[in-house]
């Protein structure tokens, strides 16, 4: 196993189901709105992706027409079916002819279950977007249900996301993936856990440089209660991602921000090469006052709470404990050459 | 879900009144589906942009009141709507209370129709009332090419003004703006629409030339948050890129905002990001209730640009853009954004 940081991930399902637009919109910057130019893809298109430090992704993104399949299950079998590491495949929610598709992810089964037993299996149910808001929960689990008695057959186990590039849920799903291919997750988690300790903040998330997808976070035991959004994570990755699209247009890239909120503050930087960490922390409650101030006190107490300087210091000792913490985070991202 | 918080509330009363004065209008006219309804949900009530296909067509007069440095009202009419018979008691009252009248021409349909309907309007309304500004948005841009859009321009504008002369009117404030809801320029148009009827426009422009000239700040804005509709601008000249980012980094500001949001009773609130909320903060009179901040942000990009935010006073932002090598002057910046805010304070008050 040394030194082969290439990690196969099989890309399937009918054509148009939305694989080359996915693709592009985590590995290449393009937004859902430029997926609408895709043309159909031919036969198998091959991306290369470094991730973090010594990883490098390699994607087959299989061109869904019924010619092409065959030939993955005929022809070029096993030249498809090696040493994959992940299947992602997407089942579009229009499709009139489910029954195809599900045959087609059994047959990928089967030639995995051959080739590659140890291969980890993504279902991504996609195009959510098209289905009534009620009727979501219910098209996804039926899906799934049928899916999951196939793959017990083979003794995989299907992991499932419902999804659709027009909001986060895209970027949940690819998180978990990409993921479930690190072998160093746990120690980043661990040491994001100490980091949070030490620097006594709320929250703390890692993010993958290029993709923004989410690799681990940390909530703290005593946060104040911004949690009742479990999709914060991936919706962060969402606005970011989108952010550095408009800083594309300026050619330029995006580097730093810091969030000075009505709630909480937040400051997200460059941790390593290839890690973003942004660090999340509840103002300090300011006791407002009886409420009897007229308007001309008003201003002053407003001069008062946003003194230029009062934030600025609780955001430098952030900013030294980013810079500790980043040798650590170095460290991490070379050992995943010996993952 | 109903907008509550009374920003921006729909009324279907064509004459909303405040304190005894009725609130200036825009009116928005056109065609049927030259894209009337979309604008306004794209701008006043976060609509995404593809969700404008499922808008039904509007066949009674709808109205959207915007409120931030100043009120006004946003009124659209069918697009059947005939200027010279039906309800014209009615119409004439409109055009009294106006401001400016937004004519949309769909720019991806045969325009001829469209501009005879446009001549009539504009002969009709600048009767009753010639202070009205005429504001032709050439709509539904995205479709055509560069070079396609600038001759639309010069062909719409050019028929237009002929025509007007021909009637013997020289005088027509009028304008020209190439619009699309999914990009920037509607925004862009629409707040040229809105600064025009602006008492304080000249005010807030010196004030921000100051605010520019004093601490190295490149290009500063004054955004209402909402709707992204900038009330002013400093006279430095503005380019498309620049103007974008600002808005951008509105959006992500309030998005992130609104995920740390800390709701101690109201459970429910978590699940929407919406960013609803920016009225006044410093309204005191909530009494035990938590007081919020008025948010703040900044971001540096590679090329040493820093955009920087600041929420002033009744859901309006100061969004600047400086230099790295202006940035060890950052507390000279924020005393001059806080004099800023102060003069703002003033200025709302004498409003
Ligand atoms: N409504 C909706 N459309 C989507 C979504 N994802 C992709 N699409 C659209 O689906 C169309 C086809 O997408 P592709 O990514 O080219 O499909 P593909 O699976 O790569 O197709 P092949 O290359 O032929 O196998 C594009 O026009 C996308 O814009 C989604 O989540 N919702
Ligand atoms: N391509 C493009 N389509 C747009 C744009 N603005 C609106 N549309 C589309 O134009 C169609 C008609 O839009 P509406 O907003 O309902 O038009 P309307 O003027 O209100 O129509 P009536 O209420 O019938 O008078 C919708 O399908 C919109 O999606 C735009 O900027 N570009
Ligand atoms: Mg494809
Ligand atoms: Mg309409």
């Amino acid at each position: 196993m040394a030194g082969t940081a290439r990690r196969k991930l099989l890309l399937m399902g009918r054509s148009g189901s939305g694989k080359s637009s996915m693709r592009s919109i985590i590995f290449s910057n393009y937004s859902a709105f430029d997926t609408r130019r895709l043309g159909a893809t031919i036969d198998v298109e091959h991306q290369n992706l470094r991730f973090l430090g010594n990883m490098t992704l390699s994607l087959w993104d299989c061109g869904g027409q019924d010619a092409y399949m065959d030939n993955y299950f005929s022809s070029q079998r096993d030249n498809i079916f090696q040493m994959v590491e992940a299947l992602i495949f997407v089942f579009d929610v229009e499709s009139k002819e489910l029954r195809k598709d599900i045959e087609t992810f059994v047959l990928c089964l089967r030639n995995l279950y051959e080739f590659s037993p140890s291969a980890r299996i993504f279902a991504l149910v996609h195009k959510m977007d098209l289905v009534v808001v009620e009727k979501r929960q219910d098209v996804y689990r039926a899906l799934m249900h049928s899916l999951e008695d196939t793959s017990a057959m083979f003794s995989f186990k299907v992991q499932g996301f419902a999804t659709t590039i027009w909001d986060e849920s895209l970027y949940k799903a690819w998180s978990n993936i990409v993921c479930s291919l690190i072998p160093n997750v746990g120690i980043y988690q661990k040491h994001l856990q100490t980091f949070a300790e030490i620097s006594e903040v709320d929250e703390v998330i890692l993010f993958e440089k290029t993709t923004f997808l989410v690799l681990s976070h940390v909530t703290s035991s005593k946060s104040p209660g911004f949690e009742s959004d479990s999709t914060r994570f991936e919706k962060i990755s969402n606005i970011i991602k989108q952010f550095k699209q408009s800083c594309n247009k300026l050619r330029s890239q995006f580097q730093s921000l810091s969030l000075r909120g009505s709630d909480c503050s937040a400051y997200l930087d460059s941790m390593t090469a290839s890690t973003m960490i942004m660090v999340v922390m509840a103002n300090k409650l300011v006791t407002t006052g009886t409420g009897s101030e007229e308007a001309e006190s008003g201003v002053v107490d407003l001069l008062e709470n946003d003194d230029p300087f009062s934030g600025e210091a609780e955001n430098n000792i952030i900013l030294a404990n980013i810079k500790i913490a980043r040798k650590m985070f170095e460290k991490i991202e070379h050992m995943s050459l010996d993952g | 879900m109903a907008d509550s918080r009374g920003m921006v509330s729909e009324a279907l009363t064509i004459s909303s009144h405040r304190q005894g004065q009725p609130i200036p209008k825009i009116l928005l006219m056109g065609l049927r589906r030259c894209g009337k309804s979309s604008i306004c949900q794209v701008m006043f009530h976060n609509m995404q942009p593809l969700d404008t296909l499922y808008i039904e067509s509007t066949s009674r007069p709808a109205a959207t009141v915007f409120s931030s440095f100043i009120d006004f009202e946003v009124v659209e009419l069918p697009g059947q709507t005939n200027v010279t018979d039906g309800w014209n008691d009615d119409i004439e009252k409109l055009f009294i209370e106006s401001g400016a009248l937004i004519y949309v021409i769909d720019s991806q349909d045969e325009y001829i129709n469209s501009l005879a309907n446009l001549h009539s309007i504009i002969i009709h309304a600048v009767q009753i009332n010639p202070q009205i500004n005429i504001e032709v948005f050439i709509h539904k841009v995205d479709d055509l090419s560069e070079d396609f859009r600038l001759d639309a321009q010069r062909d719409i504008t050019q028929r237009v003004t002929d025509e007007l002369l021909d009637d013997g009117l020289l005088n027509v404030p009028l304008s020209f703006h190439l619009t699309s809801i999914f990009d920037h320029s509607v925004y862009e148009a629409f707040s040229r629409v809105v600064q025009k009827k602006l008492p304080q426009l000249a005010t807030l422009e010196n004030l921000l030339n100051v605010v520019c000239q004093h601490s190295g700040i490149e290009k500063a804005f004054l955004f209402d948050i909402k709707s992204k509709i900038f009330v002013a601008t400093d006279s430095s000249p503005m380019d498309v890129p620049t103007y974008e980012i600002c808005t951008d980094f509105i959006d992500i500001t309030v998005d992130m905002n609104s995920l740390y949001k800390i709701d101690s009773q109201d459970q429910n609130a978590g699940a929407k990001n919406t960013g609803d909320d920016y009225e006044p903060y410093s309204s005191g009179q909530e009494g035990g209730k938590k007081e919020s901040k008025p948010i703040g942000s900044t971001t540096r990009l590679s090329n040493g640009l820093i955009v920087h935010l600041q929420q002033m006073v009744k859901g309006l932002a100061l969004v600047c853009l400086m230099r790295k090598e202006s940035m060890p002057k950052i507390a000279l910046v924020e005393y001059n954004i806080e004099f800023f805010r102060n003069a703002l304070e003033q200025l709302q008050q004498l409003a």
